[in-house]
């Protein structure tokens, strides 16, 4: 009986993630398929299977597919990321937007875009190197005979809100190149092709394979540091560990779509209200829920007031909050 | 396995908080730490548990310093059972306990069914098993200590550290939870180091006492020798009246007033 219920709980669990999954696959076909032109299912199927020479094969390819990989690697590079740091940090606020690691990456990113544009081709490594270089510094401002979780959060709103300040004096300084990087600024996929794709790609999955290797480990962080040590794992080297890896994969993420708020925050928190905080399930959920809420939030961000096309990130607070908020009231034990 | 420290110190930033204190706890000995408030006592657990990095001095499992052990090889053991505890809303008693087979498993690997029997007979020792399915934070403190109890026992390691393990409990609860402390001692040979605030039951349940004040062990020994008049005076600044209870073979006190 006892066993049984078990059972039960995890066919359960398995259950909404496979339902994760088709609504991911099915965001794919939805992204591909609108836009100025509508392109039905099964021709997008057959145009994916069997290379054609057709207009609707050639939009499919060069267009609609990069542009979509690209907004489906972002949201689980974000997501991943935020749930990364929740866990870490134990706390709900934490996401790479607040701690600093996306302005780090955004800054290098607007630094190379504005001052330097003609190694704009160096924008995700600088990207990279911003997180990383933020996080490195939210560390050193945090430690002292350790860095607890709190003092890396304050530490890290503290650095976002100093790099914050350096974007806005880029900006100032250079008015005249401003309109050009709206959407970097609010998180945006115009113009996102197999480059920005191929760039990322091996970021984004060296990222992800690392987290379903040792998201075990999360798992027993959320203990409290002191059961986590007693447990045998060694609470420093792994807390630095995730933070580098989430700050690559939040990298890898701005470097394509700029600073693209809300995703890495709350993607997280929606995902652990369907399937539970154990993250042996959460992670490889992130995944999928991460892509689909992106990609079907660029596919709106695309059609919705085409001919124009409006940056994702708007479409993501606007809808994001409203959703988020209902989800909160209706589990009201969260 | 026995727990030796030597000459530790620890300090928090530039106050030192442990000076210079020497023990050892012989293997299947109950040894509890007692003192007044704030004299080091957690201090002095959460340095034997390496969560604080001692600023010099050494601890010894049997003859092997923890700082040159692998973290992992630690946890195989010696179990911990901090004060401050966290659990996530919907992990269940089971799941829990389960987390206390960590250390033995292997990279990636999950619970095989060895591991499963070890979780099942350590919520039968500590009466968890009609509680299994629930969820942790859904106990009573009680018996959400009993759970982290257990979680300790599924450690299957031969030293156990517990802060602390009676606070916020019942009478009844208290009772039990020594009462187990004691059986596991004396059917595993399990050794034991905990921190109590009661004196009573530091005298009843230990086989060795060591007392703290300022940072230093003024005292340690059996509960008779250690447990006297003018400790209670010294160190406690109450005067109590010390008797010897036949029914349970050890001593207690009553405390009468506190010295001002
Ligand atoms: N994180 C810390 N930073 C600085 N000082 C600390 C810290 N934790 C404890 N102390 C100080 O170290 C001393 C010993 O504290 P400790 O917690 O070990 O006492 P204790 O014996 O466990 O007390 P209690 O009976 O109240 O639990 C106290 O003076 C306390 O103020
Ligand atoms: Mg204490």
């Amino acid at each position: 009986m006892d066993s049984k219920n078990m059972k039960i709980e995890k066919i359960k669990k398995k259950s909404i993630l496979f339902i994760f999954i088709c609504l991911s696959a099915a965001s794919f076909l939805i992204s591909i398929g609108n836009g100025a032109v509508k392109i039905s299912a099964g021709e997008i199927l057959s145009a994916l299977l069997f290379r054609q020479d057709t207009v609707n094969s050639q939009i499919i390819w060069n267009v609609r597919l990069p542009r979509t990989i690209a907004a489906s690697l972002t949201g689980t590079c974000l997501a991943l990321s935020g749930s990364i740091l929740q866990g870490v940090m134990r706390n709900p606020l934490a996401s790479p937007n607040i701690i600093g690691v996306s302005s780090g990456a955004g800054l290098m990113t607007l630094i190379v875009l504005i001052l330097f544009p003609e190694f704009y081709f160096l924008a995700p490594l600088g990207a990279f190197a911003g997180a990383l270089l933020a996080t490195m510094f939210i560390y050193f401002l945090a430690w002292k005979d350790g860095a607890g979780p709190n003092r890396i959060i304050l530490a890290g709103v503290a650095v976002s809100s100093l790099l914050g300040a350096g974007n806005n004096a880029i900006m100032t300084f250079y008015p005249d190149k401003v309109s050009g990087i709206i959407g970097f600024m609010v998180g945006g996929l115009s113009a996102t092709n197999w480059q920005d794709v191929f760039t990322i790609i091996p970021y984004a999955s060296a990222g992800i394979i690392m987290v379903l290797l040792i998201q075990n480990k999360l798992n027993i962080l959320m203990l409290g540091d002191e059961v986590a040590t007693g447990l045998g794992i060694n609470v420093e080297r792994t807390r630095f560990f995730f933070i580098i890896i989430s700050s690559l994969l939040a990298g890898a993420a701005v470097s394509v779509v700029g600073l693209l708020g809300f995703v890495g925050l709350i993607v997280p928190h929606m995902t652990r209200l369907f399937i539970g905080s154990d993250y042996r399930y959460l992670m490889p959920a992130t995944i999928f829920t991460g892509s689909f809420v992106v990609v079907i939030c660029d596919t709106l961000a695309r059609t919705m007031f085409a001919p124009v096309e409006i940056p994702v990130g708007i479409i993501m607070s606007a809808l994001g909050a409203p959703f988020f908020l209902y989800l909160l009231r209706r589990k009201a034990e969260y | 396995m026995n727990l030796t420290v030597d000459k530790l110190n620890v300090s928090y930033g530039d106050k030192e908080v442990l000076k210079n204190i020497s023990f050892s706890v012989n293997k299947g000995e109950i040894a509890t730490i007692i003192g007044p408030n704030g004299s080091g006592k957690t201090t002095l657990i959460k340095a034997a548990s390496r969560c604080l990095k001692p600023t010099c001095g050494n601890i010894y499992i049997g003859d092997m310093k923890i700082d040159e052990m692998n973290t992992r090889t630690i946890a195989q053991k010696l179990a911990v059972l901090p004060q401050v505890k966290n659990v996530s809303s919907d992990v269940s008693v089971e799941e829990l306990v389960s987390y206390g087979r960590y250390p033995h498993l292997k990279f990636g690997k999950k619970l095989c069914r060895e591991d499963k029997e070890i979780v099942d007979w350590a919520l039968e020792k500590t009466g968890m098993k009609e509680l299994r399915k629930r969820y942790a934070v859904s106990l009573s403190g009680g018996e959400r200590q009993r759970a982290w109890i257990a979680m300790t026992l599924a450690q299957k390691s031969r030293i156990i550290i517990l802060d602390e393990p009676t606070t916020f409990l019942d009478i009844s609860y208290q009772l039990e939870v020594l009462e187990l402390v004691r059986e596991l001692n004396q059917s595993l040979g399990l050794t034991v180091i905990m921190v109590l605030h009661d004196l009573n039951q530091a005298a009843r349940y230990s086989d060795k006492i060591l007392v703290m004040n300022n940072g230093r062990i003024c005292c340690m020994g059996r509960p008779e020798d250690v447990v006297n008049t003018c400790l209670l005076k010294d160190i406690f600044k109450i005067n109590a009246d010390i008797y010897d209870d036949k029914i349970n073979n050890c001593l207690f006190l009553i405390p009468r007033n506190t010295i001002a």
